[in-house]
């Protein structure tokens, strides 16, 4: 057993789960306020992984030696690049659908990110191939004694963090975030209170797309190969990790995905070719132990 | 409205008859969904094929050869669709097609069964050609890579522990994995571990640090390029030093740009070295680093290979019916990039494999192995 | 009147049979045009049946092409493994539909099996969990090697052809229909549209949504014996969460709850996918554009988004045809 549960797969676990953790950050909070399964989602944070590998290379000679400053323009790149799609895919996929069945926008949701994985493949200009994507950092491997951890690890986690803690207090704190809670709990009230309902769904998909972007620039360094399709495996676990937190809790998201992370890591060590059907064992279980997700309240049903 | 329509029949006739003599050879490949990276590579080496013929004249009797390239998705289902639609539709005398071999298995028996010949170029599932004597494949089977790498990392770098990482959803990595594990066995060595990952992961630390924990001497890695550099970057990134081996899925210029310095101290069984000295090699990487912007990977070649043994098949046939171009193919002897090619009892070709070395991110030839 | 109404959808079936029989036999249906026309009639019997569970009984699955993938491989291995028939086998038919019977059989056990999260979850919990389930599926055929693993289970037998396709897929919509119909149906609407208010007045909420979940299975499973039976082999890639996205879309885009629109379509959308094929072709031909088969999906996104911005409720809303309706709505 040594080989399946020990530091380093622990250390693993926590690298996939960072990963998984800062999709599904800015996925649960579209999530909990318009209650759309955004397929699109994977897509944001695919699109904020090519604007930076974009930027990087526009502006890769301007920046000679100055590794902090390209570091923060390939971030303001990909967060601008998530942020910006997702406000368009709301303003012309989602919003006209708002009053309507929920699950017609989810239908455009699902178009929606079809046409930004064909469309990026089909455009010669990015093409269906793999591309290598820079070290905009240099890499260094921290050795633990009887872990190895590199630093893209401790970034992704520290980010993770932070920007959880940040999101939280925005919601808890700011007039913003209460105007958020308001809309995801009730859409009618909060307009009768003067809340401009549109406007504050529209920050969200802002906020939410470009964390979604900056996921994909630090996907991108930790796993330096980019194709116009590798938003759809990840953007399913962070849609998973954040119904297994609980719908619309930020914190329970980033629990959620630490989980499936560690899930993972784990159930590959024990056994690699069932590894996947053991970590979605382990999730139903827990949904059936928890079924309205780890840290998800109780709601009581109204007739 | 009535005006349009006309001139649109009046083009429709007029270019159906400036290309009734072309003969119509069907391309199959996924040029959409996640495998689309090896679809675009197979369009490319089969377009290229095509202009090179009709540059030289056509096939027979100046007749020039149209490609009707259609995409499978890389899904078995579209596979079906597009192989009925090239036959039904089309009227297609020949198919190059198609890259995985879960799409061909479903494209096959409809080509045997309409007596049109096909040639896979990638394919390497020995079920493939064993559908009919109208089913061809340029690339080799399974077994063969599998024991070739299992033999060069026993005998050449005395390697005595082996383990094996390869993508449980994909046959062609799976049948090398387990082919090199017989094969290694059966020399006296030792398997210290087998392990797969799912489809499409970019982490495969959780199943290196279980490889790692049994101290093998070389790593087999049967995967495709895009992760074969992740997964070398990985095993170093953990500490493993040793060299590592895999198969054709590792020729590819980004598998340098991917894995960096990590995949130094690789070797992989491939079709050709692209420092061949012969012309018709040269020739090829010239032309097609020109047309298309970056060097062939094996997928490239292997659709070049298999478009030019097939057009080279009609033209011996001097006819566009399926059963005469399916006896040119069974006497083929043609010098293509991979080699020396004929076919053997069942269709499979018969060629040599060469062993490249990773060097310094260039290709290097270490030596050649006979089948 | 009821009595009456009953064989309309028959007459119909027996008349689009008859048609597509003779345009085919006189050459002026292809075999291509063919092929799609059976694809669309076995997504016809995926989407119905998916419709009962997500559409009609109120529930969110997502792993419906799981169901599918169980039917193809037990099907397939009775008939490919077990019996080994091949279509001039003497008894053949029989074992061919034996083995569909029992594959929907199969799949309608592990319907039950996934019916039961359902009593305790609800909405894109128990979506998830489906989800879940579906890749389990997955993952299980991908690591048994008496079915192939992941070559997939090959040389299956070709049986299914427009005749045992067509019947099947008429059987699926008259079955449904009916059950949508009756008051069993009634109960399942009243699960969909409040499931506390339908417990309240005497429904057995536990039983419907079961019950939904083993008949969408069942037919599910018929379904992907058909498919695997056509394509001559079953592969785990093709049960996988894209594609029971793919039957999710049809029953959306065709409204939610309507028989008539998932039918709709699964036929519209499968057509639609082929059509731009050779559109795109046509295009390209036309004006000299460097364009080919990777456009073809792109295009087929955005319509899906129109589709769905002009016809919000999708094509049938929840309107039922005058054809499929059994009783005469006031």
């Amino acid at each position: 057993m040594g080989a399946i549960f020990n530091a380093q797969q622990i250390v693993n676990g926590l690298q996939v789960g960072s990963i998984y953790a800062l999709i599904a950050l800015g996925y649960t909070m579209v999530y909990g306020i318009v209650r759309l399964i955004n397929f699109a989602h994977g897509d944001f944070y695919m699109l904020g992984a090519y604007a930076a590998y974009g930027a990087f290379f526009a502006f890769n000679a301007l920046f000679v030696g100055k590794t902090g400053l390209m570091a923060f323009v390939v971030l303001i790149a990909s967060m601008a690049a998530g942020g910006v799609i997702a406000l368009l895919a709301n303003r012309l996929a989602y919003k006209p659908l708002r009053y309507k069945p929920k699950l017609s926008s989810l239908i455009t949701a699902i178009g929606v990110s079809m046409f930004l994985e064909y469309f990026l493949s089909a455009l010669p200009a990015v093409g269906p191939s793999y591309r290598s994507f820079p070290d905009i950092l240099p890499r260094v491997n921290i050795n633990l004694g009887n872990a190895v951890i590199s630093n893209y690890v401790i970034i992704d986690i520290v980010i993770a963090a932070v920007l959880m803690v940040g999101l939280t207090l925005l919601i808890k704190k700011t007039t913003l975030g209460k105007a958020m809670r308001a809309v995801s709990q009730d859409k009618d009230a909060a307009r009768l209170m003067g809340i401009d309902i549109e406007k504050v769904i529209a920050f969200t998909f802002l906020i939410g797309g470009s964390f979604a972007g900056a996921a994909g620039l630090l996907a991108g360094m930790t796993y330096p190969r980019i194709v116009p399709y590798m938003g759809i495996q990840p953007g399913l676990k962070a849609f998973i990790a954040a119904v297994l937190g609980g719908i619309g809790n930020i914190p329970g998201a980033v629990l959620g995905a630490y989980i499936m992370g560690l899930a993972e890591t784990f159930a590959s060590a024990y056994n690699s070719l069932i590894g996947e059907g053991i970590a979605f064992a382990i999730l139903i279980i827990v949904l059936l132990v928890r079924p309205r997700g780890l840290l998800g309240e109780k709601i009581a049903d109204k007739i | 409205m009535k005006r349009l329509s006309l001139i649109l029949v009046l083009i429709l006739v007029a270019a159906s008859i400036v290309t009734a003599q072309d003969i119509k050879v069907g391309g199959v490949g996924p040029v959409t969904g996640e495998a689309a990276t090896f679809g675009v590579s197979t369009k490319n080496g089969i377009m290229l094929a095509a202009e090179e013929w009709n540059a030289k004249g056509g096939l027979f009797n100046n007749r020039k050869v149209r490609i009707i390239f259609e995409d499978d998705k890389g899904d078995p289902a579209e596979g079906a669709t597009v192989y009925t639609k090239l036959i039904q539709q089309d009227n297609v005398v020949a198919i190059i097609g198609t890259v995985m071999s879960k799409v061909t298995l479903a494209g096959a028996p409809i080509a045997q069964a309409a007596g049109i010949p096909m040639i896979s170029p990638t394919s390497t599932n020995e079920r493939v050609t064993m559908v009919g004597d109208y089913i061809y494949r340029a690339c080799f089977i399974d077994p063969f890579q599998g024991t070739v790498g299992a033999n060069f990392a026993f005998r050449d770098l005395g390697a005595r522990k082996a383990a094996a990482l390869f993508d449980i959803g994909n046959d062609y990595t799976k049948g090398l994995a387990e082919n090199f594990r017989a094969q290694f066995l059966r020399l006296g060595g030792q398997v210290v571990a087998f392990e797969g990952h799912p489809a499409g992961a970019t982490d495969f630390k959780a199943q290196l640090t279980k490889i790692l924990a049994g101290k093998p001497d070389v790593l087999y890695v049967s995967d495709y390029y895009n992760d074969v550099g992740l997964i070398a970057k990985q095993a170093r990134e953990l500490g493993f030093k040793g060299p590592m081996v895999g198969g054709d899925g590792w020729d590819s210029p980004d598998l340098v740009k991917i894995g960096g310095t990590a995949v130094e101290n690789g070797f992989f069984t491939n079709h050709y070295a692209a420092a061949d000295p012969r012309p018709i090699v040269q020739e090829f990487v010239k032309k097609y680093t020109a047309k298309f912007g970056a060097e062939p990977d094996a997928l490239a070649t292997l659709a070049y290979d298999a478009a030019n043994i097939m057009f080279d098949a009609i033209k011996r046939a001097g006819s566009t019916k399926g059963s005469a171009i399916r006896d040119a193919l069974k006497t083929t002897n043609l010098n293509v990039v991979s080699g020396q090619v004929t076919f053997d009892a069942n269709r499979n070709p018969i060629k040599s494999a060469v062993i490249i070395e990773m060097k310094a991110g260039k290709q290097v030839y270490k030596t050649t192995v006979n089948p | 009147m009821k009595q009456l109404k009953l064989p309309k959808l028959l007459i119909f079936a027996l008349i689009f049979y008859s048609a597509i029989q003779i345009l085919y036999g006189t050459e002026i249906l292809n075999g291509y045009i063919l092929h799609i026309i059976n694809q669309s009639l076995i997504y016809v019997i995926l989407a119905v049946s998916l419709n009962l569970i997500n559409g009609i009984t109120g529930q969110f699955s997502l792993g419906h092409m799981g169901f599918a993938g169980v039917g193809a491989y037990v099907s397939g291995t009775i008939s490919t493994l077990v019996f080994k028939i091949n279509p001039s086998s003497p008894n053949g038919m029989l074992i061919f539909i034996f083995a569909i019977i029992v594959g929907g059989l199969a799949a309608a056990v592990v319907g039950f099996l996934i019916g039961f999260p359902s009593l305790r979850l609800k909405g894109d919990y128990l979506a998830i969990v489906t989800l879940g389930f579906g890749e389990i599926i997955r993952t299980v055929f991908n690591n048994i090697d008496y079915v192939g693993g992941p070559r997939g289970l090959l040389g299956i037998p070709k049986f299914s052809n427009f005749t045992t396709i067509i019947v099947a897929a008429f059987i699926t919509l008259v079955v449904i229909r009916n059950l949508v119909e009756s008051s069993h149906g009634r109960a399942m609407l009243a699960v969909r549209e409040n499931e506390l208010a339908a417990e309240l007045v005497g429904v057995n909420t536990t039983r419907y949504k079961v019950m939904a979940f083993v008949i969408g299975a069942f037919f599910a499973g018929i379904a992907g014996g058909l498919f695997a039976h056509l394509l001559q082999m079953a592969h785990p890639t093709q049960f996988g969460f894209i594609k029971s996205v793919e039957v999710l879309i049809m029953i959306y885009a065709g409204g939610v709850g309507s028989i008539t629109g998932s039918t709709i379509a699964a036929f519209a959308l499968t057509f639609l996918s082929e059509g731009l094929r050779i559109g795109i072709r046509a295009i390209a031909d036309a004006t000299g554009l460097p364009i080919g088969g990777e456009w073809r999906m792109v295009v087929y996104s955005l319509l899906l988004i129109f589709i769905m911005l002009f016809k919000t409720e999708g094509l049938m809303g929840t309107k039922e045809a005058k054809l499929i309706r059994l009783k005469e709505v006031q």
